[in-house]
């Protein structure tokens, strides 16, 4: 084994040790293990009847009961299976649109910070002009046009939120670009993209980590708003989709709680677990900037 | 009369690794008129110690033994008591000025300040007071309207004197007022400092007292009456200060006086002594005399067990076996 | 300053051009995605295609003379879309103006006790409530509010109307019909109040958080000042330029809270008509929708920017 491998499996060792012992941080990482759990076994514990409107035998809005613990929807299907399988698709996209997200900012933050000169001002420009415009109308103008379906959706998240990100790459990347070694490694004739894929990006990577545990609570908050406001695909119930279906078909005015309480709760629970989970990061990674 | 008097003095950090002691039994006093310079090198405990005399110590901190000042122990004041001896008994010149101002606030009225609380003066008279105050420093009047961050560091530090002044304080506690200055505005400043301390503290109870901090001996040896040298959170020598300077004692004081010799002094430039090595970790502290790892003429013994802080000639104390003996 | 209010334009003209170029750059046929889904009037129809078959530098340059003159009408309602915005601007301004108030003030409030006993028993508490509203979306809360208070549910009786801005017959301009409107503003107001102060609370704690560590605090303490005077003549000042300028600059995350709960309870702003327009979807409207709600944010965030030069001793020399 080299030596700087070694070096890396010592500070991830460490970095482990440090954050076993935040007590936030574990609360975050338990309720994320029970949801990825749900989300990996929905397909095997859900029978596809359960979701299938036409052959569901529940009642139009039954409140909770032994055989439906969360009551029904409009056409008489479980909510609770509903939840389980929209966890899936909540955390896929979730997921999914992170790493457009991350991979669009890291790089966006790198090259603006490497390189100098016009090309550097054009992307703090583009990264700008994404921090300033609100997101959801610019969300809902792409999404309008792309059409709704769960790909769509992913893609007008990741290219929605990268901006933030990017900003903070950029921010640190810069105070490394000063250091001897990437000095010397510039005297010696490498070039950009070794610089920046062998020297800036081992070193921005502990923060990007961070920074995706942040995003993935911000854009499964973002998927939620597009689904409720019908921009995902109808056919997948996420979350969103569920609170958008309980909207219309009247689960409100009915009083119907149960149709709308738990998506909500669920919602909660991973936003707020991915959050606890990445200040906790951050607070190892960067302490000074988190207190 | 003595103003200030320290009693057996202990300060002890509570941290992850557990306490750390700061200030070891320290017993040291600054007599009304008097200026007292406390030298060492940053992290010896002389910050902390000042730190006690208002107080300020932040919560993770345990102090244990006495500050008496006027004859009443600080540590034990009650809470009202203690904010109304805060600037108008003791007041305090800080290390950086730049961070010491708030940035937001006006100077003068950052001046007015202390006025306000401490003392019962009409509107009007406090400003002329604030005038008065920045003229004394050697600034224009007009400056009372300027912000911290409009002014160079020079005049910055000037400010922070004329506010120690501003309630006439029977004593004054300069924590390196001068570090973060260029050469030749630190002779200035504090030529300042110690002609106003001087001029302006002759009331019945006897003159301004002082304490100037500094891991500068050689600018303590010129301005300072007497010099206390700590060391690891203790003192380890005291006494009239040129006669520190120019007949050092105890080992330490030896290196501390060589590294800032005395400009045209032909000898330091042929034996120029270094002291190898850093200070000790307050947390992890050598056993018997903390100096003996860096000391040049330990002793066996200087392992074992340290030596007390005794009379080694006419008000001179010293705490090292080899200058007992 | 001029350089702010220069980039502030720049911003403004890419967002202007975005709006022209993202509906007529995509392949195909433009009508299409402009009539998707819905019956057109024949006449409108011939209309749109008159307008989008002109070249596209043309109907650039026509754009460009006037963005806020449609030549196209909303394709659902058949209006000029800038009459609609207009007339749906004041509802939008009531709501948010009041939630933002209301939640810059209490959140500001909690961030301040939090901050400043960083670890103690309200931080703890705080910080738990503030993280949670954090990661709630905001329609959820004013559904499930809804569902408690206005329809009813758990033992307590329904209090409030289901939605709009006044009840149907009821003259707004007396002071009755004020009373109404403020009835009818509570639950959406709430929600946003809720949802916006987690944020400002976060912000100003940390901010204050920061502050502590100065040296100018422990000098306003060496001076005899009491803990809340310390606080409150030099803290707090210091914490809340950061705080004050992050709330103007968070507007575009409030647009997101407007559209949402206005859509919620049927609150007839902006927010419930750019539900309306993508629900159509209704193309021509969204893209002025888009316009005016990047201009609004692009605005705030001048002003956020100058603010801080008006009240930043350091930024403004």
């Amino acid at each position: 084994m080299n030596v700087s491998a070694q070096r890396r499996r010592l500070a991830m060792t460490r970095f482990a040790n440090s954050f076993r012992k935040d007590r936030s941080g574990m609360t975050g990482v338990v309720i994320l293990a029970i949801f990825i759990a749900t989300a990996i076994l929905a397909p095997i514990l859900i029978p596809d009847a359960a979701l299938d409107v036409t052959k569901a035998d529940g009642g139009r809005f039954e409140g909770p009961s032994f055989s439906y613990p969360l009551g029904t929807d409009e056409s008489g299907r479980s909510i609770l299976l509903l939840l389980a399988w929209g966890t899936r698709i909540s955390l896929t996209v979730g997921i999914a649109a992170t790493i457009i997200s991350m991979v669009l900012g890291t790089a966006f933050g790198i090259a603006a910070g490497h390189f100098r000169g016009a090309g550097s001002h054009a992307l703090v420009g583009v990264t700008d002009w994404f921090l300033v415009i609100p997101f959801l109308p610019l969300a809902i103008v792409l999404a309008t046009v792309l059409g709704p379906s769960t790909t769509n959706l992913i893609i007008v998240i990741g290219i929605t939120s990268w901006a933030g990100t990017a900003r903070l790459i950029r921010a640190q990347t810069l105070s490394i670009e000063g250091r001897p070694y990437l000095e010397r490694s510039k005297a010696l004739g490498a070039g950009n993209w070794y610089q920046m894929s062998r020297h800036v990006l081992p070193n921005v990577f502990p923060l990007v980590l961070a920074n995706t545990t942040l995003t993935v609570a911000i854009v499964i908050l973002s998927e939620t708003t597009l689904s409720f406001l019908g921009l995902g695909d109808p056919q997948a119930p996420s979350w969103g989709a569920l609170l958008d279906r309980a909207f219309s078909s009247g689960a409100v005015s009915r009083g119907a709680w149960w149709y709308v309480l738990p998506p909500g709760i669920c919602v909660v629970l991973v936003v707020l677990a991915f959050t606890l989970v990445g200040r906790a990061m951050e607070r190892i990674v960067d302490p000074r900037r988190a207190s | 009369m003595t103003l200030l008097q320290f009693r057996d003095l202990s300060v002890d950090y509570t941290s992850n690794d557990g306490m750390v002691p700061a200030v070891r039994g320290v017993t040291l006093g600054v007599e009304a008129g008097e200026t007292l310079g406390i030298a060492g090198e940053s992290g010896c405990g002389k910050t902390t110690l000042a730190s006690t005399v208002l107080r300020l110590l932040p919560d993770t901190a345990q102090v244990r033994g006495e500050v008496l000042l006027d004859d009443v122990d600080i540590l034990t004041m009650k809470w009202g008591r203690l904010r109304a001896v805060r600037w108008s008994q003791a007041a305090i010149v800080f290390q950086g000025a730049l961070h010491a101002l708030n940035p937001v606030q006006r100077i003068g009225d950052q001046i007015a300040e202390p006025i306000r609380l401490h003392q019962s003066v009409a509107e009007k008279q406090i400003n002329s007071r604030v005038d008065e105050l920045l003229t004394q420093v050697g600034l224009p009047a007009s400056r009372a309207k300027s912000y911290p961050h409009q002014l160079s560091g020079g005049q910055r530090q000037r400010v922070m004197i004329a506010m120690a002044l501003a309630c006439k304080p029977a004593l004054i506690i300069a924590d390196e007022p001068t570090t973060a200055l260029d050469v030749m505005v630190q002779a200035q400043v504090l030529d300042l400092l110690t002609g106003l301390v001087r001029d302006l503290g002759t009331g019945p109870a006897g003159g301004m007292g002082m304490i100037l901090i500094s891991h500068d001996l050689g600018v303590l040896g010129t301005t300072c009456d007497r010099i206390a040298v700590m060391y690891a959170g203790q003192v380890i020598e005291s006494g009239p200060a040129l006669e520190i300077f120019d007949n050092p004692k105890h080992p330490y004081t030896r290196a501390l006086a060589a590294a800032f010799p005395r400009i045209g002094d032909p000898a330091a430039r042929y034996a120029p002594t270094g002291l190898p090595g850093d200070p000790p970790f307050p947390g992890d502290l050598p056993t018997g005399c903390a100096f003996h790892p860096r000391c040049p003429i330990a002793v066996p013994a200087c392992k074992l067990s340290a030596p007390a802080l005794v009379e080694v000639a006419p008000s001179r104390m010293a705490a090292c076996f080899e200058v007992e003996s | 300053m001029g350089s702010k209010v220069l980039r502030a334009f720049i911003t403004l003209a890419f967002v202007v051009m975005f709006n022209f170029f993202l509906f007529r750059m995509l392949p195909g046929d433009p009508i299409g995605l402009y009539a998707r889904g819905r019956n057109q009037d024949p006449e409108q129809l011939v209309e749109l295609r008159r307008a989008l078959n002109k070249p596209l530098l043309e109907q650039f340059i026509t754009y460009l003379r006037n963005p806020f003159d449609s030549t196209i009408d909303s394709t659902r309602f058949s209006r000029p879309v800038w009459e609609m915005i207009g007339e749906r601007v004041w509802p939008t301004l009531l709501l948010l103006g009041t939630a933002i108030l209301l939640a810059s003030l209490i959140g500001i409030w909690i961030g301040i006790r939090a901050g400043w006993k960083p670890g103690g028993r309200f931080d703890r508490m705080s910080t738990g409530t503030t993280l949670i509203l954090y990661s709630m979306p905001e329609f959820w809360l004013g559904m499930m509010l809804l569902i408690v208070f206005s329809v009813g549910a758990f033992g307590i009786p329904g209090m409030f109307p289901v939605g709009g801005i006044s009840s149907p017959g009821v003259d707004t301009s007396g002071p009755m019909g004020w009373l109404n409107v403020l009835w009818h503003l509570v639950l959406p107001c709430t929600t946003l109040v809720l949802i916006y102060l987690a944020d400002y609370a976060l912000v100003m704690r940390a901010s204050l958080i920061d502050e502590r560590k100065q040296e100018y605090l422990t000098l306003a303490r060496a001076k005899g000042l009491r803990d809340t005077m310390v606080r409150k003549r030099h803290a707090v000042p210091n914490a809340l330029l950061p705080t004050v300028t992050l709330i103007f600059l968070s507007l575009g995350f409030v647009v997101t809270g407007a559209i949402t709960v206005e859509t919620v309870f049927s609150w007839p702003g902006l927010g419930l008509l750019t539900y309306e327009a993508l629900r159509g979807p209704d193309i021509p409207l969204l893209q002025a929708i888009f316009l005016m709600f990047s201009i609004a944010v692009i605005v705030a965030n001048l002003i956020a920017e100058l603010l801080y030069v008006v009240f930043d001793p350091r930024v403004r020399s």
